[in-house]
């Protein structure tokens, strides 16, 4: 606003002026929009807290933050959160871990072969169409109730964002890129290592993040089907036993071990994607 | 010395692209090659780089037939196709990731040296201008030294001064090594200013035309009327060529869209 008469009055000093405030702009708000976004949330939970404090509530069944943060500490301090969580992070390992690698497979199988489309990816959208939850009963029949129908259910929610996802990315690998490294002449791997991984990279790097998000999804859905261990029988235990202080403490440590997890993937990526990062960045 | 012995394409849908091209291009020789759309210009291409393998006939290249992608010929598309995960150096270098590093460098840096982009050898291509991006390409198929280096309408996407600049640094570059060259192209003036030869291609099927010797003295002016005489007779053997393909396309009873249309 104040440029007005400036740019009138000092016509060469207005330069400079004029470029720090077009780099200072998106500097400002890179802290400023998160910031705003919190206000919400942390004047609600101030709010909730002076109110319980104030008497106005007695908080049983919505506890204030202090309460929650009491819970947390406490559970952490025992050792328990810790145990439930590493259980909880055991079973998203090994189901991402399996899910991840059928889907890598099968997506890349797929996608590169049109005969293999042909002959695989029907059964396997009609499989998709099935609300994965509905399996949980086959699979404990055939799995029982321990460790293996678990996992397999957490595999069954991560298989497919990352099949779709392989798929797509090598169906639309551009041909043009292909026919460079065919004019020099790279060998099978060598065309795999140097063009279709790089190609591929980006769109898996997505694929792998949003099984991950299923993932989490379904080891909640997995542990409701009695466990006795792990984040999600933290939580029946909280409803059973009326502790809604430990279902918001563990559902506090789901959010934060999943940001977390899906954090190391994004961070492990960086170096690959630096070529297509460095824009965003800016 | 490049050959084309009775080179033909029928692709699987039945198109017959090109039929009983037959050519030697000596080293070091200059060919451009123009004619109407469709007339098979990039089939021919794509069957001497063996990325396609042409129905009839054989390509060879020093008395060795050209079986598939090949050491000694390069190409270079109508877009850069630069690998976006790789910086400029690192594009430039592709074709010899075999050599030792130490060579590898330096044939990099002097490449990029040539080709005026020292400073962005450590640039992701998104950075580069199309013209940067194209010259780009040209150091990356020049790197491995090839013999023959093909040309499929590189600078028909850049503006007219960009493309004026690209030609004097592909005379530069061509001044180095006198690979062969053979520049597809629909820019007439472009063809006369760096070509020893022009060939005239006329379509359904693709066939050579006419064959115009360009032996105008280096560096050509446009400005004069010997340049002038020779843009005359190719753009002349150009409307002829597409006259005649309009009279031998059975059932076709279309009128000649004229010398301004021809491509
Ligand atoms: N991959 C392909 N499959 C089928 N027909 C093709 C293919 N590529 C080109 N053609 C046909 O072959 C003819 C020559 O094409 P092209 O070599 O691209 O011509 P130009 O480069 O001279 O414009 C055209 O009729 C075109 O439609
Ligand atoms: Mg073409």
């Amino acid at each position: 606003m104040s440029f007005g008469p400036m740019t009138i009055t000092a016509g060469p000093t207005t330069e400079p002026a004029k470029v720090e405030q077009t780099v200072q702009k998106p500097g400002l708000s890179r802290f400023a929009r998160p910031a705003l976004g919190l206000i919400l949330p942390v004047g609600l939970a101030v709010l909730w807290e002076l109110a319980v404090r104030a008497g106005l509530s007695n908080g049983r069944l919505v506890p204030p933050p202090s309460v929650i943060f009491n819970t947390f500490a406490e559970l952490a301090k025992t050792g328990e959160l810790q145990r439930h969580a590493a259980v909880t992070l055991w079973r998203v390992g090994a189901g991402f871990g399996i899910g991840v690698g059928f889907g890598t497979i099968l997506g890349a199988i797929t996608g590169y072969s049109g005969l293999s489309h042909r002959l695989i990816d029907p059964t396997l959208q009609a499989l998709r169409a099935i609300p994965s939850i509905a399996w949980v009963p086959l699979f404990i029949l055939w799995l029982g109730i321990f460790e293996a129908s678990k996992v397999t259910l957490i595999a069954v929610g991560v298989f497919f964002p990352v099949y779709l996802g392989v798929m797509g990315a090598v169906t639309s690998v551009d041909r043009k890129i292909v026919e460079v490294g065919r004019v020099f002449r790279l060998s099978g791997p060598a065309m795999i290592r140097r063009i279709l991984l790089p190609a591929v990279m980006p769109a898996y790097v997505l694929a792998l993040r949003s099984g991950l998000g299923l993932g989490w999804m379904f080891v909640v859905a997995a542990e409701f089907m009695g466990a006795s261990e792990g984040l999600g029988y933290l939580l029946i235990d909280g409803q059973q036993l009326g502790k809604p202080a430990q279902i918001v403490a563990a559902i506090v440590a789901f959010a934060v071990i999943g940001k977390l997890t899906d954090w190391m993937i994004a961070a492990a990526a960086t170096p690959f994607l630096r070529w297509e990062d460095s824009f965003a960045r800016r | 010395m490049l050959v084309l012995d009775r080179v033909g394409k029928t692709y699987p849908n039945g198109v017959r692209a090109l039929d009983g091209i037959s050519l030697e291009v000596g080293p070091g020789e200059i060919l451009a090659i123009v004619g109407g759309s469709g007339c098979g210009k990039s089939t021919m291409l794509r069957a001497i780089s063996g990325l396609d393998t042409p129905s009839q006939g054989v390509v060879m290249l020093d008395g060795m037939p050209v079986l598939g992608p090949h050491p000694k010929i390069g190409i270079i598309f109508q877009e850069p196709r630069l690998l976006p995960w790789l910086t400029v150096a690192g594009n430039v270098g592709f074709g010899i990731d075999d050599r030792p590093k130490a060579e590898r460098e330096d044939r990099v840096a002097t490449a990029l040296a040539r080709v005026g982009l020292t400073d962005k050898a450590d640039v992701w291509p998104r950075e580069l201008s199309g013209g940067q991006a194209q010259r780009v390409a040209i150091a990356r198929a020049l790197v491995p030294r090839p013999e023959v280096l093909l040309l499929d309408e590189p600078f028909s996407a850049l503006d007219a001064f960009t493309r004026a600049d690209l030609q004097d640094h592909l005379l530069d570059l061509w001044a180095d090594s006198k690979p062969t060259l053979l520049l597809v192209t629909h820019d007439v003036e472009e063809a006369i200013v760096l070509a020893d030869r022009v060939m005239v291609m006329r379509p359904h099927p693709g066939r050579v035309y006419d064959e115009i010797a360009d032996d105008l003295p280096r560096p050509r002016d446009r400005q004069s009327a010997a340049f002038d005489f020779v843009k005359r007779r190719v753009m002349a053997a150009l409307d002829r060529s597409l006259d005649r393909a309009v009279i031998t396309a059975e059932g076709e009873t279309k009128n000649s869209a004229g010398a301004a249309l021809w491509w």
